[in-house]
């Protein structure tokens, strides 16, 4: 080449010079643990089904909804969101509204008819489940998926458990429950109405490779009070129940529930729509310690439900009830004052807590009961191989959504329970198969996010029935969210410890150094010019790259 | 019912991208094919504001022109840095000049291409805040005044960091550099020096002046787009933190022009023929020591009373610059804080 006065050499690009060369630490791309999927007790994937769902994928949402819960438009409306609890966006403005989210997902499922197909060949094996609740609906749902056969025996006429003859109307209407478990049998789930008495005889007699129970907690705990003849007094489940089927009981036009937890609150405000002017919640200790949920209890009062804090019942009569006024001590426990007040109530009803019935039990080898609940490994087998058993029988949160995720995790055991080689007696792969053996990512903390780069967005709230409406029907007291809201508060999202591509670090690296691989596919460092600044991880709002010392 | 008809696209315009945008919204630097006007390899510090903000703003010119585009560089960091013969970062038509001639290299540049014909090839001159506010600022004056057709961006990292961080006339008070040492009564840069080179940009009553900062990626492509809309004499003041010569962190580049912003110490706004037509709202309010805290070159105002005093001051220069520029929505948070009326401090 011909080369200008003085000029000796070509002009070079400086890609020649690899100022990767200069790093003391170099950027690594990571996937955390995000709070809500780590809180979700179903074992959601509750962040990547918000990411599709932000694009208007909601089809594609919702069947990541549905790798985990197969009960959406439920949960939507009954659980009691400890994703939401741990969302981090909860300490920049308001959690995200998941929840919600979740409901619409599950109502657009029922209006559009959207199905998970069953793919897996039939493997020949035949399980039992004892107890149509949320634990043994998901069991089938997930068992059915693995292509095992599945039979559900309950008692009941029709499959819901608790979900059917506990949670009222108002907070589940029972069209949207019908169309999800509709949804599972369809999938081949058999359901005999069917009282399971011995556990092991009915396993013999149908030729079951297999059980999995979940016969939940179905008898109110009673307290002793001395009452007159003429007292009327019920439980809570018993008054719900018979609610549920249509049959209420006369309660008279005042009346008492005795215990602080969620189903008090239920009992409550189901009076109200019975008709009582007057419901009142006795509970022996504060509002602060009070085991039901905070938006439980303001409802109830939004509808007129009265509190008496620091108060048992210590005898019944007709008509009124003998209160006694207690007092916390140092610990924290209710200690009686002696002092005793009147409350005119015409009904007492008991929500002092649920018993498991567990005689289908009875005689079998290896099972443990302890506090009245039967003992499980972490797969949920109980103490006799090839039973299993989970949701408000075991020893755990007594929730819809616990009995939800034991589902799942049971099925995964028994379809490994049901490959494994029994004389080898491989549990470690059991352990693996129900994902207690493998190493969780670390929790993205809200620490690692840079905040800056979210829009400003506050929660959108679910718009209410107005109260004096509700008081006097079973209809949903709580509506859904529109598309509009429903996309807005996915996009809420943080995106917690996991990289949603919004090109931050590919646009603020001063070296070029980050290169794009195209939608979907995230980025790659160039360690040939990385310098190793650190801006990149500085500057991502999700936290998403970790800076990690170089070997020098 | 409160459906929200508004448009929330999750990150909106913070983050450099963002998939849930229409195309059209998107950023330069979001783009895979964006120019990359400034190469890997250059030999710029760790953590480089400057390396950073050319390539903002020269990939948006590349984006505005249709790729037609002339760089004029000043001496200084981003010369040295991108140039070692024989090696050049550039992807695109640049040439160097003196340390105090780059806007009368680029008015001549135009000047060759009007002659020429060539009126669809625009012309950016550039330089440090050196180059522009102290040697170069006669010749600048000179293209203002003339209406010479010249985009001229400042990089202003706020001292002379290729000769090792001496004070120029846009130094900060307070500040230390090797010619302002935190030493005597009144360490680092003296109060009441210094000059505003947008204020007097403006008072050319040329067509179009801006400020912007790393830290705004979204406001400094629209700032460039916008410079290229007109003809004549635009000037463009970007800051552009140093981590060697403030002593920051390198990871913390973008952290500190954004609290530069978020302060009032830096006024992010956009002037046409003289008067301030917009100016960049403070979003997340911060005080001044936030900003202060991240740069050893003001380590010593956390040493003593004395330096309390002077970061009162700096505080009270932030408040004028929020009161003057109207950096604060009424409403938003911070915004309650009163503006002081000492006149003594500027901008
Ligand atoms: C009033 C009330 C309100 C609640 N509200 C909520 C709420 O809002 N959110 C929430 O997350 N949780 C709520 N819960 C708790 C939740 O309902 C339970 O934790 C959940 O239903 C437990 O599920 P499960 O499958 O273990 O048992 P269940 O739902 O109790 O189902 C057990 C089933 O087993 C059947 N069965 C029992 N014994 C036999 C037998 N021997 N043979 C055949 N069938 C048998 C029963 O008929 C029943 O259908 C509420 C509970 C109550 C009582
Ligand atoms: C006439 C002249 N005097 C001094 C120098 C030495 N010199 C080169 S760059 C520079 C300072 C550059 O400072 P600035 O313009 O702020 O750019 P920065 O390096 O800070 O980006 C100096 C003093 C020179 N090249 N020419
Ligand atoms: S912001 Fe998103 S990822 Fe983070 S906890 Fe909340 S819902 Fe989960
Ligand atoms: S911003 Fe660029 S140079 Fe800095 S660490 Fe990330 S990739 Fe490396
Ligand atoms: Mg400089």
């Amino acid at each position: 080449m011909d080369k200008p006065f003085a000029i000796t050499l070509d002009p070079g690009s400086s890609r020649a010079n690899k100022t990767g060369s200069w790093r003391t630490e170099r950027p690594v791309y990571v996937d955390l643990m995000p709070p809500c999927n780590h809180a979700c007790p179903a074992g959601e994937d509750v962040q990547q089904w918000l990411y599709r769902a932000e694009d208007g994928g909601y089809e594609s949402a919702w069947q990541q909804v549905m790798a985990a819960n197969p009960l959406p438009a439920v949960m939507g409306r009954v659980c009691y969101r400890p994703c939401e609890t741990a969302c981090n966006r909860g300490q920049l403005d308001a959690a995200v509204g998941i929840n919600s989210v979740e409901r619409f997902l599950g109502d657009q499922a029922i209006t559009a008819g959207w199905t998970v197909p069953v793919t897996a060949p039939d493997s020949g094996r035949h399980v039992l489940i004892v107890g149509a609740g949320p634990s043994g609906l998901s069991a089938a749902y997930h068992l059915r998926l693995l292509g095992h056969r599945v039979t559900i025996r309950d008692q009941a006429p029709r499959p819901g458990g608790m979900m059917r003859y506990g949670i009222p109307a108002y907070r589940l209407p029972r069209d949207v429950l019908d169309a999800e478990i509709d949804r599972i049998l369809a999938m081949g789930v058999t359901f005999e109405q069917a009282t399971v008495t011995d556990v092991r005889t009915a396993m013999a007699e149908g030729g079951f490779d297999a059980a999995f129970l979940a016969v939940g907690a179905q008898h109110g705990r009673r307290a002793y009070i001395p009452a007159g003849d003429s007292a009327r007094i019920l439980d809570a489940v018993t008054l719900l129940h018979a609610t549920a089927d249509g049959e209420p009981p006369q309660l008279g036009r005042r009346v008492a529930v005795y215990g602080g937890g969620n189903t008090a609150m239920d009992a409550a405000r189901t009076a109200r729509r019975l008709g009582a002017a007057d419901a009142v919640v006795v509970y022996r200790r504060t509002r602060d310690r009070m085991p039901a949920h905070d938006v439980e209890v303001e409802e109830a009062a939004d509808e007129g439900v009265r509190m008496m804090w620091l108060s048992t019942v210590a005898a019944a009569d007709q008509g009124k009830l003998r209160i006694e006024k207690m007092r916390l001590d140092e610990t924290g426990f209710p200690q009686p004052t002696g002092e005793f007040t009147e409350l005119a109530a015409d009904t007492l009803v008991l929500a002092l807590g649920q018993e498991s019935e567990l005689s289908l039990l009875d005689g079998v080898p290896g099972i443990t009961i302890s506090d009245g609940v039967v003992q499980v490994g972490p797969d949920l087998m109980t103490g006799h191989p090839g039973i299993f058993a989970g949701g408000d029988m075991v020893p755990a949160e007594r929730t819809v959504t616990v009995g939800i995720g034991h589902g799942q995790r049971a099925a995964r055991g028994i379809d490994a329970w049901l490959t494994e080689d029994h004389e080898q007696g491989n549990e470690a792969d059991r352990a693996s198969a129900v994902g207690t053996a493998a190493a969780e990512p670390r929790l993205a903390d809200f620490s690692r996010l840079n905040t800056w780069y979210y829009s400003d967005a506050p929660a959108t709230v679910r718009p209410q029935l107005d109260a004096a409406r509700r008081i006097s029907t079973f209809h949903e007291v709580t509506s859904g969210l529109s598309e509009t809201t429903a996309l807005f508060e996915a996009r809420r999202c943080l995106s917690c410890g996991n990289c949603f591509e919004c090109d931050n670090c590919y646009g603020v690296c001063p070296d070029n150094a980050v290169i794009k691989l195209g939608s979907g596919q995230r980025y790659q460092i160039d360690l040939d010019y990385c310098k190793g600044c650190g801006i990149c991880a500085a500057e991502c709002p999700c936290g998403a790259i970790d800076m990690i010392p170089e070997r020098i | 019912m409160p459906t929200q008809p508004i448009k929330f696209y999750q990150v909106g315009s913070f983050a450099v991208g963002n998939r849930l945008l229409p195309d059209d919204q998107r950023s330069v630097q979001s783009e895979a094919a964006r120019t990359n006007a400034l190469n890997c390899g250059h030999r710029a510090c760790q953590g480089c504001g400057e390396a950073l903000g050319a390539r903002y703003a020269l990939d948006a010119a590349m984006r505005a022109t249709g790729g037609q585009l002339i760089a004029v560089n000043a001496t200084g960091c981003l010369e040295v840095f991108s140039t070692p013969y024989p090696e050049t970062s550039w992807q695109i038509p640049w040439i160097h000049s003196l340390f105090g001639n780059a806007p009368a290299v680029a008015t001549g540049i135009a000047a060759a291409l009007r002659a020429k014909g060539r009126t669809d090839v625009r012309v950016v001159g550039q330089g440090g805040d050196g180059g522009t506010v102290d040697i170069g600022f006669a010749c600048l004056s000179g293209m203002f005044e003339r209406n010479d057709d010249v985009l001229f961006i400042c990089y202003d990292n706020e001292a002379y960091m290729n000769t090792g961080v001496q004070r120029s006339a846009a130094t900060p008070p307070a500040a230390r550099t090797t010619t302002t040492p935190a030493v005597g009564p009144q360490p680092g840069n003296a109060f009441g020096q210094g000059k505003n080179a947008p204020l007097i940009a403006m008072a050319h009553e040329i067509g179009y002046v801006a400020t912007a900062t790393v830290a705004g990626l979204r406001d400094l492509e629209r700032k460039v787009s916008r410079a290229m809309e007109f003809r004549g004499a635009r000037y463009l003041h970007i800051l552009v933190p140093c981590p060697l010569g403030w002593g920051s962190a390198p990871a913390d580049t973008i952290k500190i022009a954004r609290l530069a912003e978020q302060t009032g110490l830096f006024p992010v706004f956009e002037a046409a023929a003289g008067e301030v037509v917009s100016v960049s709202k403070i979003r997340r309010k911060a005080p001044v020591e936030d900003y202060l805290r991240l740069q050893t070159r003001y380590a010593h105002l956390f040493k003593d009373a004395d330096g309390a005093a002077t970061i009162a001051r700096l505080q009270r220069m932030a408040d004028r610059n929020i009161a003057r520029f109207g950096l604060l929505d009424a409403g938003s948070p911070g915004a309650a804080q009163p503006a002081t009326t000492s006149g003594e401090e500027g901008a």
